[in-house]
């Protein structure tokens, strides 16, 4: 059976969702991502929906679902990278996926994440990177 | 019947354009501010003999016929102009039907010891001036509804921009109501910027925005929600006074999103949120924009 794979980044998953969801599919990503999470005990989860160019209530509530159930088991959730269509049409559905993080892209999706955690290996300097990379 | 008529129109052209046209300059709804004499007399003119050879040769039953294609045509060209020069229904309806007093009045004229052939040529005639005014008015209003969805266009074109105002940060000032398909438009807008720029920050200003009713709210709340769901923050500035109080007389809550007076707070803020600071050139230091 088609299953979406789940990489491991240190203290967090990783998901890149790269076809279109189909119900099934869905609901397998959400039982195996909370099993990972408890298995890992990871601290945060990413998922990448950059590819997803639909989306239906189904879609949303399993977002929503995820973030709840990875909230109890304390993880946070960052979905990155969606696409314009995408939030138009979860926000006509009513579905602003409150609880959920959200951030452009992967790389400022893990900034967010280990901001959240309070893991950053080298604060100070994170810091100064940011400024010279606003000043630019 | 057709051929008295046509008869009359072709042997009185003349005189009924003198009739006519001296019907239309004595009327008190002229508009020679408009329209010149001499641009008027050329149109009638042109429309009258195009309508006495019509009638020569076609039926008066159809004015879609091809015979009156060429008076339908220039009826529309009139009409169009008129829609465009800013002439009222009324002034284009009775110039075209003003026309029939003229034609009455000469056939009455020519035929006033045949009543049979006038009452019939008479009838013929309205029916077939009827018509064209029919023609007339379907065209004038074409002529307004293409006026109108010509400025629809540009004040959609011209009424979304995403400006960049800083390396992350976007702000897209709304002039003018906000409707739902309007609404559409800045959302795709400002969704398609956030990816193209990978801006972290949207300032939505809505000092344009002449009033806030529920319905716009909701509109403001989504756009709020889906820039949030792309991963960017959106901040709402231009609050007038009058609007903080519409909203919360609706009972509308805008908690959940970021709200300022001016775009220079709201500016502000964006920059501390992406740990920039503006500082005065001079040498006092620690005099940073604080407002």
């Amino acid at each position: 059976m088609e299953r979406i794979p789940i990489l491991k980044m240190g203290p967090f998953l990783l998901v890149t969702i790269q076809v279109d969801l189909y119900d099934r599919l869905a609901l397998n990503l959400e039982s195996d991502l909370i099993n990972m999470v408890s298995k890992t005990g990871a601290r945060g989860v990413l998922i990448d929906i950059s590819a997803v160019s639909i989306v239906d209530s189904f879609m949303g509530r399993i977002l929503g679902n995820i973030a709840t159930m990875s909230r109890i088991m304390d993880a946070e959730t960052v979905v990155v990278g969606m696409q314009p269509a995408v939030a138009i049409t979860l926000v006509e559905l009513g579905l602003t996926l409150q609880g959920v993080h959200t951030a452009l892209d992967v790389e400022k999706g893990m900034e967010l994440l280990q901001e959240k955690m309070g893991i950053s290996e080298h604060p100070e300097q994170d810091e100064e990177e940011d400024q010279d990379d606003s000043n630019d | 019947m057709d051929n008295t008529l046509a008869k009359v129109l072709q042997n009185n052209k003349k005189k009924i354009l003198e009739i006519w046209m001296q019907n239309q300059l004595s009327d008190v709804s002229l508009r020679d501010d408009l329209i010149s004499n001499e641009e008027l007399r050329r149109q009638s003119e042109e429309l009258l003999s195009g309508l006495a050879h019509a009638v020569a040769n076609g039926s008066t039953e159809n004015v879609h016929a091809p015979e009156y294609e060429q008076v339908t045509e220039i009826l529309s060209d009139i009409s169009i102009t008129r829609a465009r020069q800013g002439f009222s229904p009324r002034e284009t309806g009775m110039y075209v039907l003003s026309l029939k007093k003229a034609i009455s009045q000469v056939l009455e004229e020519n035929y006033n010891t045949q009543p049979d052939v006038l009452y019939k040529s008479l009838l013929t005639l309205t029916n077939l001036i009827d018509s064209l005014s029919m023609v007339t008015f379907e065209t004038y209003i074409k002529g307004r509804e293409e006026v109108i969805l010509r400025q629809t266009d540009e004040i959609n074109e011209i009424s979304t921009p995403v400006i960049r105002v800083w390396e992350g940060i976007l702000a897209l000032p709304i002039i003018g109501t906000l409707d739902s398909a309007r609404t559409q438009t800045v959302m795709e807008n400002l969704l398609q910027e956030i990816v193209n720029t990978g801006s972290s920050i949207a300032i939505l200003d809505i000092s344009g925005v002449p009033a806030v009713d529920s319905l716009v709210a909701q509109h403001l709340i989504k756009t709020v929600s889906a820039t949030r769901l792309m991963g960017a923050e959106c901040i709402i500035s231009g609050i007038r006074a009058e609007i903080a109080q519409t909203i919360v007389h609706l009972g509308i809550d805008l908690s959940n999103i970021k709200t300022k007076a001016t775009l220079a707070s709201a500016l502000h803020l964006a920059f501390s949120m992406r740990n920039v600071e503006v500082r005065n050139m001079n040498k006092n230091k620690g005099l940073n924009l604080s407002r």
